[in-house]
């Protein structure tokens, strides 16, 4: 073939006309941090639009493969991700419809013989033409039992993952450690996922950043004070085991929550004025540092005096 | 004798991609779809068998064609067709169905006469094809 005979194709048009813009630009205001997965989604719609463009001169590649596997650690954004990934492959383009199945074992694995393969063909068949979002997908292989039905759902899943990367997009999800155990032992699993996507936590920053987002939507505020506050509570918490990035976030905000609420009840109960919208979307500083994360012996340093929580919180996880 | 039955019969073969244009419409309309074969072609023969279970929360013809071809592959010279069943109270039923699959040679039908009392004549249809058993009627049995 002349490529100098070819037409030429303004690229800059066909993004324009495409509202790809639009896609990544809602991506960049609602998802705070996440740099290596926006970075990765602007490179599939660069991509996509490419391959269009060389569709249109006949130079025609192939759809390319988009099953994903997302890791990363707890409270890292990969479900809130990938629920968002129908509507942006969607609009890219890629994928024909809007729909996003999410499943994990429990809907792709059966109970006795003959009747695994039916049960994840059918969840494979209501996914079609959208995307199939798998959560803790290492679930589905057990090494520990060699009778597990789980190999026959994985064996399907890597068929059709195969055969019909035309009308199904397959995510997989869950914890980096994990995820790698369950690569290892399914090495067609790892080849047929050209996108391995790694969440990073998130740092003090984003995390406030976060936790103003959440409030703002269930109408609540932080004031100068609870803000610096909350900055001070999530610089303890991120130190301690079990620190669950968003997760732990929205975990401390609902407490937060309830002793607010707590508060302005008391208040009211020993005859205080009548209050306002702006006290009632208030979450105060006092909110915030009630907290246990503040009574442990390592916040001692910090001035505030440890109460009975201390005892409590030996024996339940830092909240 | 090329049977006419059901929706787009009287239209030369449906492509897959028509096929599914038509699937995607059904599932649009929230019918829900389901594969059915046979090899007795007449006409009162409502009871075709089942190629697995009615589709139900599909949203893509993919899923739908997908059993089409695997029937295909098992079933190449029978009649198959796709029936989308709305749920809708009142209907209850099959809202389209149309066959997506006719063996190679199809001889048609004879007229059959019988005499009943007082020179009563009825008729009916029967197909050369359902001459032989079950299975064998328009392939060589395998």
């Amino acid at each position: 073939m002349n490529c100098a005979q070819l037409p030429d194709v303004d690229l800059a048009a066909l993004y324009r006309d495409s509202g790809i813009g639009d896609v990544l630009a809602e991506l960049d205001r609602d998802l705070v941090g996440l740099a290596p997965v926006k970075t990765r989604i602007r490179e599939v719609a660069a991509h996509l639009l490419v391959e269009r463009a060389r569709d249109s001169l006949g130079l025609a590649g192939g759809a390319p493969t988009l099953h994903m596997c997302f890791s990363g650690n707890p409270g890292t954004g990969k479900t809130t991700v990938a629920l968002r990934m129908a509507e942006v492959l969607h609009r890219l383009g890629y994928v024909r419809r809007n729909h996003l199945v999410s499943v994990t074992r429990d809907d792709l694995v059966g109970q006795y013989i003959g009747h695994t393969a039916p049960k994840t063909r059918e969840v494979l068949k209501r996914a079609m033409g959208g995307v199939l979002f798998i959560d803790e997908a290492y679930y589905l292989y057990r090494p520990e039992n060699e009778r597990d039905y789980g190999q026959e759902a994985i064996e399907i899943l890597l068929q059709t993952m195969e055969n019909q990367r035309d009308d199904l997009v397959v995510i997989l999800a869950g914890y980096a450690a994990r995820m790698e155990v369950f690569f290892e032992s399914n090495p067609g699993f790892r080849s047929r996922i050209a996108h391995h996507i790694t969440f990073p936590d998130y740092d003090g920053g984003e995390l406030l950043d976060i936790a103003e987002r959440m409030l703002a939507t269930m109408h609540y505020r932080f004031d100068a004070d609870s803000r610096r506050a909350f900055a001070d509570y999530l610089a303890l918490r991120s130190r301690q085991p079990n620190f669950a990035n968003a997760r732990s976030v929205r975990n401390a905000l609902d407490r937060s929550r309830l002793r607010q609420a707590n508060r302005l009840f008391a208040t009211a109960m020993q005859g205080g004025a009548p209050i306002d919208a702006a006290a009632l979307t208030l979450i105060a500083a006092a909110d915030v540092r009630a907290s246990r994360v503040f009574a442990e012996p390592l916040a001692a340093s910090n001035g505030i005096p440890a109460s009975s929580h201390a005892t409590r919180a030996a024996l339940a996880p830092p909240g | 004798m090329r049977i006419t039955q059901g929706t787009f019969s009287f239209l030369p073969e449906l492509t897959d991609e028509e096929i599914s244009l038509q699937i995607d419409y059904a599932l649009s309309q929230g019918w829900a779809c389901s594969v059915e074969f046979t090899d007795d072609p007449h006409p009162r023969n409502t009871y075709w068998e089942m190629w697995g279970l009615p589709m139900f929360d599909l949203h893509d013809a993919a899923g739908v064609l997908q059993e089409v071809k695997a029937c295909r592959v098992a079933r190449p010279q029978h009649y198959i067709k796709i029936n989308a069943f709305d749920s809708v109270r009142g209907f209850e039923t099959m809202r389209l169905s149309f066959i997506v699959n006719r063996p190679d040679d199809e001889p048609g039908f004879r007229l059959t006469r019988q005499d009943g009392p007082g020179r009563v004549q009825r008729y009916g249809l029967s197909s050369y094809a359902g001459d032989r058993p079950s299975g064998e009627r328009y392939a060589p049995a395998r």
